[in-house]
């Protein structure tokens, strides 16, 4: 069964499904990552996820460009994390029963609003997703080869690592956002206005949560189905502790796992298993929480996570 | 006082006269509606799953011959199960259908409760009398044709098949596929994977993918997500439950396909005369009652060998002369390949 192992770690059609896996869980976490940076713990991403896989998908269907329904999906996903700003920054409510009422609220609505569009469907409608953007263009080329059988979007999703990482350790964005999330007295003093910083930020990160969503829809497969996000979201708040705050090592967990999934796919076939295929099945997430214990015991969170803060009280 | 008190009795007089036109109203239109009979159902999962697509296109096919007047909720999660069959069954259905698979004893006790109600439930266990039918996707004979199909349309001799839950109404149609794959290729090897989901298309498709990355040229589809990965691939498919050869029409060879109308047209009518019993419809989905069937080979009608689809139609027309018994084998299935 090793020897099944390496042998799959040195083959592309394995590595072109690792990124197909991770590709919805790399952008889903810097969106998550974004919104804790800030200070606001966002346990909307499972439902804004479905709300992003709809209405992507219903765009493309309603004759949108594929890219419009990338730019539908995540207009969907900042209006809910408006709601989500407005109810946890100025308000002050519980960042976790708010988060989980937009999950709830957004899944529901979600379903509604497609059943209310198509009442008489019996098997889903589908669009025409992405495609891998050359496949075979780069045969024989290791890691490029990969990237060519993959599509657009997961060429996006590690683009926009490199562009959130860029922004909250070179910029002053992202400096006010880190600083919003450690110490908001200190940044009000500044000048800062925490509560825009916090909103504007919680807006994008959930701009990237219905992103995260579409894939799924566009790219992964072309029909919507109610519980297709089946907990993604949740394992991207899971990887944010694993990643310690920090985009880089959020794109190497997204892809641990991933490596993971792929493997447990693979291997349950080997002949000679003798192990149930529910114990494979859990494998990914038995050794994310074992890399969790290894990796995030020591990581440093957001000083100001899920702290509201409340001008002039101290 | 007195100004407010007349107000007060023209009021009342006036609400108690919108009350009894209302009622009379409300009365005409229970009188039209009682032309037809009310028949409801309670689904766990959407209208597009294809055990439920099934169900929800034989009522709307009796609804719209206007025999009955129907009304479904889908998506009902099991806490809520019970609470909505009592609710159609207090709101004056006569006939409720629905799947008690996870909610058996709630569903069982509904039935007790509501004895002039007629209940048909999808279940793995037996009828209760006086009200409670029982039916099951026993649809093994035409699995077991197109296994036989399959069997003689792969070439690496490996067919992959994905899963949602190993449940007796997965198992039993996996086993008798793979029977019906061995007879007309005793070499063939099996793959199997369940993704512990009924609703994840995408990580359906990638366990197909795993397969077909491993050698697999033919996919049993269980799930969505199974068609679209051999499709990408250029391998084939075989559909289960419904017939999806139009979507994918170079790619699904062949379909076991079930039919509740001979089960729901057998209910209402007995529902109708007053007739219903408690009893098993699992012969109902069986190919001699038209239950089920092998789906029309369609785009492959040429491109099957023409000894396989002989031999296939041999063994059709024995299951259909009582000659031969595809077997019930509600085991979960293993892979076999090497």
């Amino acid at each position: 069964m090793l020897s099944e192992a390496l042998q799959l770690l040195l083959s592309d059609p394995f590595w072109v499904a690792v990124l197909r896996i991770a590709t919805p869980l790399i952008i889903g976490t810097l969106g998550v990552l974004m919104c804790e940076r800030a200070g606001v713990l966002n346990l909307g991403i499972e439902g804004i996820m479905v709300a992003g896989a709809y209405t992507g998908w219903l765009a493309v269907y309603l004759g949108a460009p594929l890219w419009v329904g990338v730019l539908a999906a995540m207009a969907t996903g900042g209006l809910f994390g408006l709601l989500h700003g407005v109810l946890t920054v100025p308000l002050a409510l519980s960042q976790h029963v708010a988060g989980l009422g937009i999950t709830l609220l957004a899944t529901s609505l979600s379903y509604f609003a497609y059943r209310v569009t198509f009442p008489k469907v019996t098997t889903p409608p589908t669009i025409q997703p992405f495609q891998a953007v050359a496949p075979n263009a780069m045969d024989g080329i290791p890691v490029l080869s990969v990237f060519a059988a993959s599509t657009p979007l997961t060429w996006l999703a590690f683009a926009l690592v490199a562009l959130v990482a860029w922004v909250l350790y070179r910029t002053p964005v992202g400096l006010a956002i880190r600083m919003v999330g450690e110490n908001p007295q200190a940044a009000e003093s500044q000048g800062i206005n925490v509560t825009a910083v916090r909103i504007g930020t919680i807006v994008a990160g959930s701009a990237l949560m219905g992103l995260a969503g579409s894939f799924l829809t566009l790219s992964a497969f072309n029909a919507f189905f109610f519980n297709m996000i089946n907990g993604r979201g949740w394992i991207c708040v899971a990887l944010v502790v694993f990643a310690s705050w920090r985009p880089g090592k959020a794109l190497l967990g997204a892809i641990l796992f991933a490596v993971f999934d792929a493997m447990q796919l693979r291997l349950q076939q080997v002949p000679g298993n003798v192990l149930p295929y529910q114990l494979w099945l859990m494998a990914p997430y038995l050794l994310s929480i074992a890399a969790l214990i290894l990796v995030a015991r020591k990581a440093s969170y957001p000083q100001a996570l899920m702290v509201p803060y409340r001008k002039g009280e101290r | 006082m007195q100004k407010h008190s007349l107000i007060r009795r023209t009021l009342i007089k006036s609400v108690a006269a919108t009350l009894v036109a209302g009622t009379a109203l409300l009365g005409s239109g229970a009188a039209l509606a009682q032309a037809k009979m009310k028949v409801a159902a309670v689904y766990t999962v959407p209208f597009e799953q294809q055990w439920v697509s099934r169900i929800h296109k034989a009522l709307n096919a009796a609804q719209a011959r206007g025999e009955i007047e129907y009304k479904a909720s889908e998506n009902v999660s099991n806490a809520d199960y019970e609470r909505v069959m009592r609710q159609y069954a207090q709101e004056g259905n006569a006939f409720i259908m629905g799947e008690s698979f996870a909610v058996e004893a709630a569903a069982r006790k509904v039935a007790k409760d509501f004895p002039k109600v007629s209940f048909l439930m999808g279940s793995s266990g037996k009828p209760q009398a006086p009200n409670f039918s029982v039916f099951d996707n026993f649809i093994q004979e035409p699995a077991y044709l197109s296994g036989m199909i399959a069997g003689g349309m792969t070439k690496t001799g490996k067919i992959g098949m994905v899963g949602g839950f190993p449940i007796p109404e997965v198992n039993r149609l996996m086993h008798a596929f793979m029977a019906g794959a061995k007879e007309t290729n005793p070499k063939v090897e099996f793959m199997v994977t369940f993704i512990n989901s009924w609703f994840d298309p995408p990580k359906a498709k990638e366990a197909a993918f795993a397969m077909i990355d491993k050698g697999a040229d033919v996919m049993y589809a269980e799930r969505f997500g199974v068609s679209d990965a051999a499709k990408e691939r250029g391998k084939l498919a075989i559909g289960n439950v419904i017939n999806t050869q139009d979507k994918y029409p170079e790619t699904v060879v062949s379909s076991a396909l079930w039919n509740m109308e001979p089960s729901i047209d057998r209910a209402l009518k007995l529902v109708k005369e007053g007739k219903f019993t408690a009893e098993d419809y699992g012969q109902y989905s069986m190919m001699k009652n038209k239950g089920s069937e092998l789906a029309p080979l369609g785009t492959f009608e040429k491109k099957i060998p023409a000894d396989v689809v002989t031999k296939t139609r041999a063994k059709e027309k024995m299951i259909l002369d009582g000659k031969f018994t595809v077997k019930v084998d509600d085991s979960q299935p293993k892979s076999t390949a090497k």
